[in-house]
């Protein structure tokens, strides 16, 4: 039983990585791959380190599992901040069908909409 | 103090949990490790001793976690259902959001939980506002937006760290 929890576990893991790095080759702009970037491969390791933990239970090796999927969890997305952040303010422009640029019209600056018009 | 002390015990729980024994040479590794930390990062602790032994921001605590589990589970499907669609479906863009939370630390777990949940990146922090990345942007109104992105985060992490 734990051990068929353990597979399925991984696998959506598996399918969640996969899913992210589809999303990484399909999405348009560098804003909207770090969506998919993080969300589905976050979720996807976590999956597949519960797995390994349910496999070995409460052993050094599934200890550390869960402790790696803590610390994926609360520094994923503080790196993609600073990669989406950094991007911004170098000036990587936004994906051509953006509708709305709040950062940009604060700033002053030029945003892609005003220039599509 | 009071902060160095609480760095040096979370330092020395993780350290055996890592090392999973209790063997006195690992242990004895562990405090060593966890006292030069604690001596030397302790003071930078964004979050005050006293908090920290506050059952009752413990307890939201424990709310939380599954709350922002099923958010996560929500957001993953979501970006799923998008990936594979075949046409995409993205209406991106730039909003601006307004928090109330006062302490830092709950303002990085606020940006933390953003970017976990459906469609929602957080790209930068500047005084009280937030500039968050849409996937699709659902409403032009700023209350909406917060009300929408914000969801049931910012009332659980002002009780845990406000």
């Amino acid at each position: 039983m734990i051990s068929a929890l353990a597979l399925l576990s991984l696998w959506l893991g598996v399918i969640f990585v996969l899913l992210g790095a589809l999303g990484l080759a399909r999405f348009p702009d560098i804003y909207n791959r770090m969506q998919a970037a993080t969300k589905c491969v976050t979720l996807g390791v976590c999956g597949i380190m519960l797995g390994v933990f349910l496999k070995t239970g409460f052993s050094a090796l599934g200890i550390k599992a869960l402790i790696c999927a803590l610390f994926i969890l609360i520094t994923v997305p503080v790196s993609s901040h600073a990669l989406a952040r950094g991007s911004l303010i170098a000036g990587v422009k936004l994906w051509k069908g953006t509708i709305k640029d709040k950062f940009t019209e604060d700033r002053g600056g030029k945003s892609i909409i005003e220039e599509e018009k | 103090m009071a902060k160095r002390i609480a760095y040096f015990i979370a330092g020395v729980i993780v350290w055996v949990l890592l090392s999973w024994t209790l063997h006195y040479q690992e242990v004895l590794a562990g405090v060593a490790v966890s006292a030069i930390a604690a001596g030397m990062f302790g003071g930078n602790l964004p979050l005050k001793a006293s908090k920290l032994l506050n059952p009752v921001r413990w307890f939201w605590l424990l709310v939380f976690i599954p709350v922002f589990i099923w958010q996560c589970l929500k957001a993953n499907i979501d970006v799923a259902m998008r990936v594979l669609s075949p046409g995409l479906n993205l209406k991106p863009g730039i909003v601006k959001i307004k928090t109330n939370l006062k302490s830092d630390i709950a303002r990085v777990f606020l940006a933390n939980s953003i970017t976990m949940t459906p469609g929602t990146l957080t790209v930068e922090i500047k005084d009280d506002n937030l500039y968050i990345h849409w996937i699709e942007v659902r409403s032009e109104d700023p209350e909406e937006c917060a009300r929408m992105i914000k969801g049931p985060f910012e009332f659980f992490l002002a009780r845990i760290f406000d």
